[in-house]
């Protein structure tokens, strides 16, 4: 494998001989991923439809700045779920562990560690978020073991998940709702407090911008350094530019998002910029450590090779097991950080957190590109999915849209995108 | 005619004694024996079904054998995984080729093997300059090494099989059905290797269905029948016909009546 300009990704290399439409050589040359371009095309017409359907509320700032902390939750769980399908796998549970390791954390904050530390201590955040975590993880570890080394199905080991987790979400406090929050554990999900602010906002796609070229820079050099093709200089230096815009763009726009007069007079008053808020952080973070994991480590490696072949995989001595099973204690450390994230934006723990959250994760897997028959999938393009999900989700509430109406789009966007998909790939090279 | 007898060569490279293996009622490979030296190809025929792979199998970790034993060196060797026939020095090129469609020929070639940087992550540019490497020896033509495998000719997907067997320098060799796959040109230049690494003194086990390649290649020959093995002979010592009626009919050579070898030949 080379590098170039994107870290190569086996999953992209492996959709893009097939995924390439007939559209012209231009776009061929610029080597786009046309799932890519899909995807920004769908999200393009739900906001602008939902705009005008509005009346002109979806585009605000306030808006896009709500739509990016809700679906902060989905993609964090999303990037996980990629290396579960990839594998072959799946996870129905992800909705009830969030529930469960949600509701855990709000009661250590509300019933169990007031006793010893007292409301609102310093260390509170830190002990509620960690046991979070080491119980997503155990769940998660759990629900692995049963599936790599018992060898019972995923399907049918995290259906019982879903039932037993829900029900244990609902036990611990009977049902009741938990609330309120540690004040600096509310941080996680963002509100008023809980963002960098306008500058710092600015420094992050900055730094983002920086990334970008730094990788268009390099992926020339690298390609031409082996002698392959290189896209037209222009094209490169076009994407680059384009990318950054769209960068800086998004947090400008965000940015005209202001802090309310109340809120914004405690601190001097004037046009305070909300910035971005610490669940899109948290995301960011997510998603460039497990694209890291996806294809820098071995640990990727083996769970893209075991999703195209689990026979060569275990021939060439992986521990195929193991990996199964790491997969799934990724994935529950992913989930208790949503479930931090979540609980946190709610300011309270509800027996239904996260309820159905595991349809909407898979969803936006498999939209972004993930195959159940398995071996491909990226963690970006499960992002994006989430964020359509998400976009048609919020865009629905906005206009009214009755709940149950809302599952009937979900599902048949669902089921839309991934027949296109397929068609498209059938079509002959 | 002899049943080699190799007491003169010293410890064999490796000894598989009385190997068994079942799979529910069915004795794919029933009490068979063979042995390998370093230097030597010993060519492994027999029919479809004669328990061929499932034999190698059990060398190569793929398997467990049922009953049976190996020694490696004259030293007794427990190969329960793939891994541990790796630290024996074992590589296999599977029938299958046991490739990963999704992936890269190089990720494919080091799959559980990777070449990591300093920092533990995969480094992907010296693979692809090992593979680069030993493709050169093995099929110069073939260039677009970073596509993933499932696009790949079948002659290509089978030379990244090899190359991936000849690059962790075995020391024993199977190969299954190396060149099924293959074009002439191909072909040939697998012989050559083979020959080449004969000489530097590595032991390779040929599973082929191509008798005329069998003898242009093995030193010894064995048949197997329904799991059986019917006899090992020296390739100098036998005929094409007298091969193919042990592989056949299962006799040994000089106990095939006339009429039988007429009979094969129709
Ligand atoms: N995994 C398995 N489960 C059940 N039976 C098997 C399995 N693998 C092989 N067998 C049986 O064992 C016998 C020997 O098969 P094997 O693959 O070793 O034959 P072979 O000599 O390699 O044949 P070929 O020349 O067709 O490759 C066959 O009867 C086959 O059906
Ligand atoms: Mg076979």
């Amino acid at each position: 494998m080379s590098v170039t300009a994107s870290p190569p990704v086996p999953p992209e290399s492996s959709q893009a001989p097939s995924r390439r439409l007939r559209l012209g050589p231009s776009l061929r040359a610029a080597d786009i991923d046309m799932r890519l371009l899909g995807m920004l095309g769908a999200l393009a017409l739900i906001w602008v439809g939902f705009h005008f359907w509005s009346g002109g509320t979806f585009l605000t700032p306030r808006n896009l700045w709500n739509l990016s902390v809700q679906t902060a939750t989905v993609a964090i769980m999303a990037t996980g779920m990629v290396l579960i399908i990839v594998s072959r796998n799946i996870d129905l549970s992800v909705g009830s562990v969030l529930g469960a390791v949600g509701m855990a954390m709000a009661m250590l904050q509300r019933e169990i560690l007031p006793d010893w530390i007292g409301y609102d201590h310093w260390a509170m955040w830190i002990i509620a978020l960690a046991a979070g975590l080491l119980l997503g993880a155990i769940i998660g570890g759990l629900h692995g073991f049963i599936i790599a080394y018992v060898g019972v199905p995923s399907f049918i080991v995290t259906l019982g998940g879903y039932l037993v987790w829900r029900g244990v979400a609902w036990w611990q406090a009977s049902g009741q709702t938990i609330a309120p929050m540690d004040k600096t554990f509310q941080l996680l999900g963002g509100g008023s407090r809980g963002n960098i602010g306008g500058l710092w906002s600015w420094v992050v796609g900055g730094v983002a911008c920086l990334a970008i070229v730094f990788m268009a820079v390099n992926g020339r050099r690298q390609r031409t350094k082996f002698g392959l093709r290189l896209r037209p200089l222009g094209m490169d230096v076009g994407l680059a530019a384009l990318s950054c815009g769209v960068v800086l763009g998004a947090v400008g726009y965000l940015n005209l998002y202001y802090l309310p007069e109340r809120v914004a007079a405690e601190r001097g008053g004037g046009d305070i910029p909300f910035g971005l808020a610490n669940p899109v952080l948290i995301l960011i973070g997510v998603t460039l450590v497990m694209t890291f994991i996806a294809t820098r480590l071995r640990f990727g490696r083996y769970v893209f090779a075991i999703g195209g072949n689990p026979e060569a995989a275990e021939l060439g001595g992986i521990k195929t097991r193991w990996v199964i099973m790491k997969t799934f204690i990724l994935m529950g450390i992913l989930v208790a950080i949503a479930a931090a994230v979540q609980t946190a934006r709610l300011n309270a723990a509800v027996s239904g957190l996260g309820q159905s959250a595991e349809l909407y994760v898979i969803a936006a897997a498999v939209i972004g590109g993930t195959s159940f028959a398995g071996g491909v999938g990226t963690v970006s393009g499960a992002v994006l999915g989430a964020l359509v999900m998400q976009s048609l989700q919020s865009g629905m509430v906005l206009v009214g849209v009755e709940a149950p109406i809302q599952d009937v789009a979900a599902g048949i966007v669902l089921v839309f995108a991934v027949a296109l998909d397929t068609l498209v790939k059938r079509r002959p090279k | 005619m002899t049943m080699t007898t190799q007491a003169n060569r010293g410890v064999p490279l490796v000894d598989m004694r009385d190997i068994r293996v079942a799979f529910g009622g069915v004795h794919a490979v029933d009490g068979v024996s063979v042995d390998l030296y370093p230097g030597e190809v010993v060519g492994l025929v027999g029919g479809n079904g004669a328990g061929k792979t499932t034999l190698i199998k059990t060398l190569s970790g793929a398997h467990k054998a049922d009953a049976g034993e190996i020694y490696i060196n004259g030293e007794k060797a427990t190969i329960e995984t793939p891994r541990d026939a790796k630290k024996y020095n074992i590589e296999t090129i599977y029938q299958t080729l046991a490739l990963a469609e999704n992936i890269d020929a190089p990720s494919n070639m080091f799959l559980g093997r990777e070449m990591l940087s300093r920092w533990k992550t995969l480094d992907n540019r010296a693979m692809e300059q090992a593979a680069r490497q030993v493709m050169g020896r093995l099929n110069p033509q073939f260039q677009n090494l970073l596509t993933p495998v499932q696009s790949l000719s079948g002659g290509q997907r089978q030379s990244v099989a090899i190359a991936r067997a000849v690059h962790f320098n075995a020391r024993i060799l199977i190969m299954d059905e190396p060149t099924a796959a293959l074009g002439p040109a191909e072909t040939a230049q697998v012989h050559d290797l083979i020959n080449q690494l004969k000489a530097e003194g590595i032991g390779i086990f040929l599973i082929s269905h191509d008798i005329h390649g069998v003898f242009d290649l093995a030193d010894r020959i064995s048949v197997m029948l329904q799991g059986k093995l019917v006899g090992t002979v020296n390739r100098r010592e036998v005929t094409k016909d007298e091969v193919l009626a042990m592989i056949i009919i299962g006799k040994l050579p000089g106990t095939a009546t006339q009429k039988e070898l007429a009979e094969l030949h129709e």
